[in-house]
């Protein structure tokens, strides 16, 4: 029998969701003082309005659902589900004003987009975009990578308990530290210290190849953040390519790697346990992965001639790989390219790699190396069991930060989300081909925005129909959350719907 | 045929053949078909963009027609004509560039260029000039209000 949520359950949900909120909307800070010191008025303005507007809600929330209690597993999941959308609806209100989206829901669309790390877009005439604007493009990928809920965690959650449920819903089910919160403050000191190196990085490589020394540390901040944070946005309509540069490219392929590895391993190398990235299931799956889709890549790539140079492979072919494996999604040619040179082969290869993603516990999407391991390990186990003796006691082992011995209710779990990631891309090829696409066109594009990607292939455009970029949204939100929080948001709809007193 | 007649025809033919190619061709065009424009010279224009970035004798000029920018591979005496770059606060200069275009340049690691011989100023660029927008302005002002409103009624509520 479902029960009726109570009004307890939704002022609990709701003071959680409004501290979020708030949280939020302190973030908008970092682009007001921007454009304040770069005076782009206008854009200073939609800040503003964007900021108050989340205050309102939040302070709204806050006031109304006053509670002092602490989350339940299911309203901990609630609150993570409805705070990315929240997050996406206020989020997009300065893009939105800046008259650089036709309409509210391409703005939400970008918004979505950079908060779950994908970097599809839509904006229009982005190389006229103020800079207000364009860094809050690549700031809400930052806040995004690390998780919103993280966020809050680090400032105002108290009861750790609740604090724990939020930060399970956003897809991080590790704890680097005891106290989940001291965790959560890790990541961000993790990040603060790759983003102060990374942006040292690519602004002394900006200015090297000939950009302005202003210009090159603001792209170098931007492009670390939408990089370490795999979301591929970039300041500029070329995306990587406006550097014609491979000093630039190469610095971005060691950003992109270093983003989509497990935050556990960071913490390793951090306290100096560096056989680690050797020795973990993960950091062994994911080298494999890359180095096979790679070759498969390579093979159509060198058939059809794409690229004849081995620099231009690797240029091309090799960044492409790496950006859609990491779930960045920068890239070096244009996206129509994909389609008309790199063959069904190639355009295969990428998909899968795109499919699989990077690490659990990092800011990439996709399926996650740990489970394709596990999944593998699984496999191999199974062979044994067929080909030893029936007496035989098969144990199969692996290594994710200590010897870990392989579990039903592991393989169970790796192959159910395994599972919902593949319906998810097939739903949205389906919808995809509904429209009239054709299929590895809706399939490609289907999986950069479930698994948080951001390739296009040049069906997300600002004249696709309003109910692929509905699809588009939920694909990148459920695939950022690796669905739990969202079928508990589910759940509790049907519950008020047809839930009993 | 005689010879005048072939040579009139001939020159007709090679007028049509070269001013097809000296019409402008898009981003679009180039990139979607890129196989046939390979090694070909075209004239492409555009909005200069962003840095112009200089990699002695050369530089990247990154040049934007308005649905797509195409790096253009250019000698830096061709550049002292350009003096706006299309940005936030600014229109860049429009140009148009006659060059090679390249779907996968050779000596650009695999980029999709177009290695300019010649280029020449369509448009001038100029500063642009932020206009305060009064009605966001006012809007600022009647949020503050709103939130001032529910902040006391919190403050009375905590008596």
């Amino acid at each position: 029998m479902i029960l009726k949520p109570r009004l307890e359950d939704v002022k609990i949900i709701g003071f959680y969701l409004g501290k979020i909120i708030l949280g939020l909307a302190l973030t908008m800070v970092v682009p007001i003082i921007l454009g304040l010191a770069l005076k782009e008025t206008n854009p200073t303005l939609d800040f503003l309005i964007g900021i108050e507007i989340s205050f309102i809600f939040g302070l709204l929330l806050t006031t109304l659902c006053r509670t002092e209690k602490d989350l339940s597993w299911m309203q901990g999941m609630i609150v993570v589900s409805l705070s990315w959308l929240a997050a996406m609806l206020l989020g997009a209100i300065p893009l939105y004003l800046s008259g650089h989206w036709k309409s509210y829901l391409d703005a939400c669309f970008e918004a979505m987009s950079g908060f779950a790390t994908t970097g599809l877009t839509l904006v229009q005439d982005l190389d006229h975009l103020s800079y207000t604007h364009n860094l809050w493009r690549h700031l809400i990928t930052f806040i995004g990578g690390q998780g919103i809920a993280i966020v809050a965690l680090s400032l105002f959650v108290k009861g750790a308990s609740g604090a724990f449920r939020m930060y399970v819903g956003e897809a991080r089910d590790e704890r680097l530290l005891p106290n989940v919160v001291n965790t959560a403050r890790f990541i961000w000191l993790i990040s603060f210290v790759y983003l102060i190196l990374g942006t040292l990085s690519l602004g002394i490589a900006g200015i090297s190849i000939g950009m302005r020394p202003g210009n090159a540390f603001f792209h170098g901040a931007c492009i670390f953040m939408a990089g370490f944070d795999t979301a591929g946005f970039a300041p500029q309509t070329q995306n990587m390519l406006y550097y014609h540069s491979l000093i630039f490219e190469l610095v971005t392929i060691v950003i992109m790697l270093v983003g989509a590895l497990n935050f556990n391993f960071h913490y390793q190398l951090w306290i100096g346990n560096r056989k680690e990235v050797f020795k973990n299931i993960e950091s062994r799956a994911f080298f494999i992965s890359i180095m096979l889709t790679f070759l498969i890549a390579a093979i159509s790539l060198n058939q059809l001639g794409v690229y004849p140079q081995a620099l231009a492979l690797f240029r091309k072919g090799f960044f492409q790989l790496v950006s859609g494996h990491t779930t960045t999604g920068y890239a070096t040619i244009y996206a129509k390219q994909f389609i008309t040179e790199w063959g069904d082969l190639g355009l295969v290869a990428l998909i899968c790699a795109m499919g699989l993603g990077g690490c659990a516990c990092s800011t990439a999407g996709g399926i996650k190396m740990l489970r394709i391991g596990i999944i593998f390990k699984a496999l191999l186990e199974d062979i044994k069991k067929i080909i030893l003796p029936e007496r035989a006691i098969v144990v199969q082992k692996f290594h994710h930060i200590k010897e870990i011995f392989l579990e039903d209710k592991q393989v169970r779990g790796a192959l159910l989300i395994t599972l919902a990631y593949l319906v998810l891309y097939g739903f949205g090829t389906l919808v995809g081909m509904f429209y009239g696409y054709p299929f590895l066109e809706s399939l490609f594009e289907s999986t950069s925005a479930a698994a948080n990607v951001g390739f296009s292939c040049g069906i997300t455009d600002v004249n696709m129909p309003s109910f692929l970029k509905v699809t588009y949204i939920f694909q990148m939100w459920a695939g950022r959350l690796e669905f739990m929080s969202v079928f508990t948001l589910l759940g509790f709809f049907v519950a008020i719907l047809r839930g009993k007193r | 045929m005689k010879k005048p007649t072939f040579l009139i025809s001939f020159l007709v033919f090679f007028t049509l053949a070269i001013s097809c190619y000296a019409q402008p061709v898009s981003s679009t065009e180039l990139i979607n078909n890129a196989k046939l424009y390979d090694g070909k010279i075209v004239n492409y224009e555009g909005e200069v963009i962003g840095d112009i970035m200089k990699r002695g004798d050369y530089a990247w000029v990154n040049v934007n027609d308005g649905v797509n920018a195409i790096g253009i591979w250019i000698n830096t005496a061709l550049l002292r004509d350009i003096g706006f770059t299309g940005s936030y606060k600014s229109v860049g200069d429009g140009i148009e560039a006659t060059g090679v275009f390249r779907r996968a340049c050779p000596e650009h690691g695999g980029d999709l260029d177009i290695h300019a011989q010649s280029i020449r100023k369509t448009g001038a660029g100029r500063q642009m000039q932020e206009r305060l927008n009064i009605d966001k302005r006012n809007q600022v002002f009647i949020f503050l209000g709103i939130i001032g409103l529910i902040w006391i009624s919190k403050l009375l509520r905590a008596k």
